[in-house]
């Protein structure tokens, strides 16, 4: 019956039988859950993906509700906001998981990403798993950014106008660029509105349908392991991978450990410390958004802090441009760098566990200057910390660029023909 | 039936002119997309002049008013202030405003002002938009320790000496903006018409 696969999986009889015959259902559940194979070695650092998961479905689920009360205007914003966490039954509750959520969304993301670079995940034949990874942080970023401005308090206000600006140093093109997004000669009520749709509807649709592809494109090449060995090299007489074991219900029982683990510790956030110290919820934006003073001392949410401290970091002009704009450059390429990550390692392994000690050194010293960036990035310029942020702005980007070199000259140390 | 196409030339060519006819036709189709971002009619209105009165305004003393929603200073400076500005001019990226945006009428100098002892500005970094702190006290500070009074942008550090001037080494690349305006009698301020001067 019907004119796809003939020899797709189908149910022998009942229901499902009926919906086999019009919708490949069976065979999508062997394909993505029972029997798709991932290495038995699996470890700690493979539950991120299943959290980002969870936590995307939280936020969605969340932003709903929270739509259901917010009012994207200037002059409601605020106020509707405070009604939510005041009057609204258990508002508080609502708005504390999508706020805490955003930042455990990035931790997570954070995690899942050193994941890979840990273990190669980005190379041959995962590379537009990576790419695709890149875009879904890319409109995280976005929808974070975006999704800030809505309370419409201090932080709200003068973050966006920081962010916003960076576009004004594009040269020629920049001030007129900056009006149109904001839709006005400063940020109001026009651009809350805008920012507002981009959040609840333009941004997530996208953020879905990449993790739809994300996901797809895992599961065609298959998952990683801390080996950095391809599981299907090794298969029995019925061609499932002899180190392999099914996503359903193996993988998914022991995601649920690292799922009840997060809860725990999201549900302490929210009930004990929901603003996270003001790194999840900043003070000034505790006072309504006003255009004519900035806060005394402005920092942007703690997942933006590394890529602002580098922005900070750029005080000097070079190549004849200007020091504003090169800062937005720099901003720009260590984002954009990251996308470039699959080709710039040439080792012919992929897990650190054999690769040699350039690249163990290197990974360590990025992580080490990542953190102490974004740890710079909450804190106020001193002439002493600008130096830090330039030295580590420097490594972070070195760590890169002598990839190519570091990890072909490199030796490396036998790969087993099976996982261990 | 076979597969074999029958003109290829022609094929190739209607199906080359109606991929670029409906590129076109779809690229055009973005235009009220993108014009819909720009400021709306209201939004253009919105941004009328401002009048500010400074006849109250002590020496070392700031009125800020909204001009365009954006905060518009007003500073008086003392003769000694005014004296010492001249002297900072090693210090500062751009001491004569070549780079900086104001309007012509406003003479390049230590002082920026139409009256050397009031000074109008936008109060938004030229960096990335932050508005800078007041700090006119001459007394050593936690980012200058040699701070000649001025104004400080606690967003990315840049500083600026009593006229908007910015420092040298600072992310910020120019002077703060002066806005146009002119004085409408001795006390009161027009901000965001040039009144004739231009």
């Amino acid at each position: 019956m019907g004119v796809g696969n003939p020899n797709r999986a189908k149910a022998k009889s009942g229901i499902v039988r009926w919906i086999d015959d019009r919708f490949p259902l069976t065979q999508m559940w062997q394909d993505h859950m029972s029997k798709y194979y991932a290495s038995r070695t699996l470890n700690f650092w493979y539950v991120f993906g299943v959290l980002a998961l969870l936590v995307l479905v939280n936020q969605i689920l969340t932003g709903i509700w929270l739509t259901m009360s917010y009012e994207p205007s200037a002059e409601g914003a605020f106020a509707s906001v405070e009604y939510i966490m005041r009057d609204v039954e258990m508002g508080w509750i609502i708005r504390y998981m999508h706020s805490s959520g955003a930042s455990a969304f990035f931790i997570v993301v954070y995690l899942h990403m050193f994941r890979g670079l840990m273990y190669g995940s980005y190379q041959k034949p995962r590379e537009l798993i990576w790419l695709f990874g890149m875009a879904i942080y890319l409109a995280l970023m976005a929808e974070g950014f975006f999704g800030y401005l809505l309370p419409w308090g201090q932080m709200s206000y003068w973050g966006a106008q920081v962010i916003l600006s960076l576009a004004g140093a594009i040269p020629v093109v920049g001030e007129d660029l900056v009006q149109w997004i904001r839709g006005d000669y400063l940020i109001s009520g026009i651009t809350l509105n805008r920012f507002f749709s981009l959040h609840v509807i333009a941004l997530p649709m996208v953020i879905i349908g990449l993790v739809v592809l994300h996901i797809l494109a895992l599961h065609d090449v298959g998952s990683n392991n801390p080996d950095g060995i391809e599981i299907d090299q090794n298969k029995d007489e019925n061609g499932v991978p002899v180190d392999g074991v099914a996503f359903w219900p193996y993988h998914v029982i022991k995601d649920l450990v690292a799922v009840g683990v997060f809860l725990t510790v999201f549900c302490l956030v929210i009930f004990f410390f929901p603003e996270g110290g003001g790194y999840f919820i900043e003070k000034p934006n505790y006072e309504p958004a006003n255009s004519l003073k900035t806060p005394e001392h402005i920092a942007p949410v703690w997942y933006f802090t590394p890529y602002y401290s580098m922005l900070r970091a750029i005080t000097f002009p070079l190549f004849g441009l200007d020091a504003k704009f090169l800062g937005v450059i720099t901003m720009g390429g260590a984002i954009a760098i990251l996308f470039v990550m699959p080709w710039l390692d040439r080792s012919p392994v992929k897990s650190m566990r054999y690769k040699g000690w350039m690249s163990r050194l290197w990974l360590g010293i990025f992580v080490v200057s990542f953190v102490i960036l974004g740890y710079l990035g909450t804190l106020a310029t001193t002439e002493g910390r600008t130096i830090v942020a330039q030295l580590c702005t420097a490594l972070y980007f070195l760590y890169f660029i002598l990839m190519p070199f570091y990890t072909r000259m490199e030796v490396t140390k036998p790969v087993p023909a099976r996982v261990v | 039936m076979s597969n074999e196409v029958a003109n290829p030339t022609r094929r190739r060519v209607l199906v080359g002119a109606s991929l670029v006819v409906g590129g076109v036709g779809g690229v055009s189709a973005l235009t009220p997309f993108v014009a819909s971002w720009n400021p709306s009619a209201k939004a253009r209105a919105a941004g009328a002049p401002v009048k500010a009165d400074i006849s109250k305004l002590e020496p070392g003393g700031q009125v800020i008013v909204a001009w365009r929603g954006k905060p518009v200073w007003i500073v008086r400076r003392s003769a000694e202030a005014l004296a010492n500005l001249a002297v900072l001019d090693a210090n500062l990226a751009d001491p004569d405003s070549a780079k900086s945006k104001q309007p012509k009428y406003v003479p390049g100098n230590a002082a920026r002002a139409l009256r050397d002892e009031v000074v109008v500005m936008i109060g938004l970094c030229t960096h990335l938009g932050c508005s800078p702190t007041y700090r006119p006290e001459v007394v050593p500070t936690d980012f200058d320790a040699n701070w000649q009074g001025g104004f400080y942008c606690p967003c990315h550090g840049s500083t600026f000496d009593l006229s908007g001037r910015v420092y040298k080494g600072k992310p910020a690349p120019t002077n703060l903006e002066i806005p146009p305006h002119f004085y409408e009698s001795d006390t009161i301020i027009l901000i965001g018409e040039d009144g004739g001067n231009a």
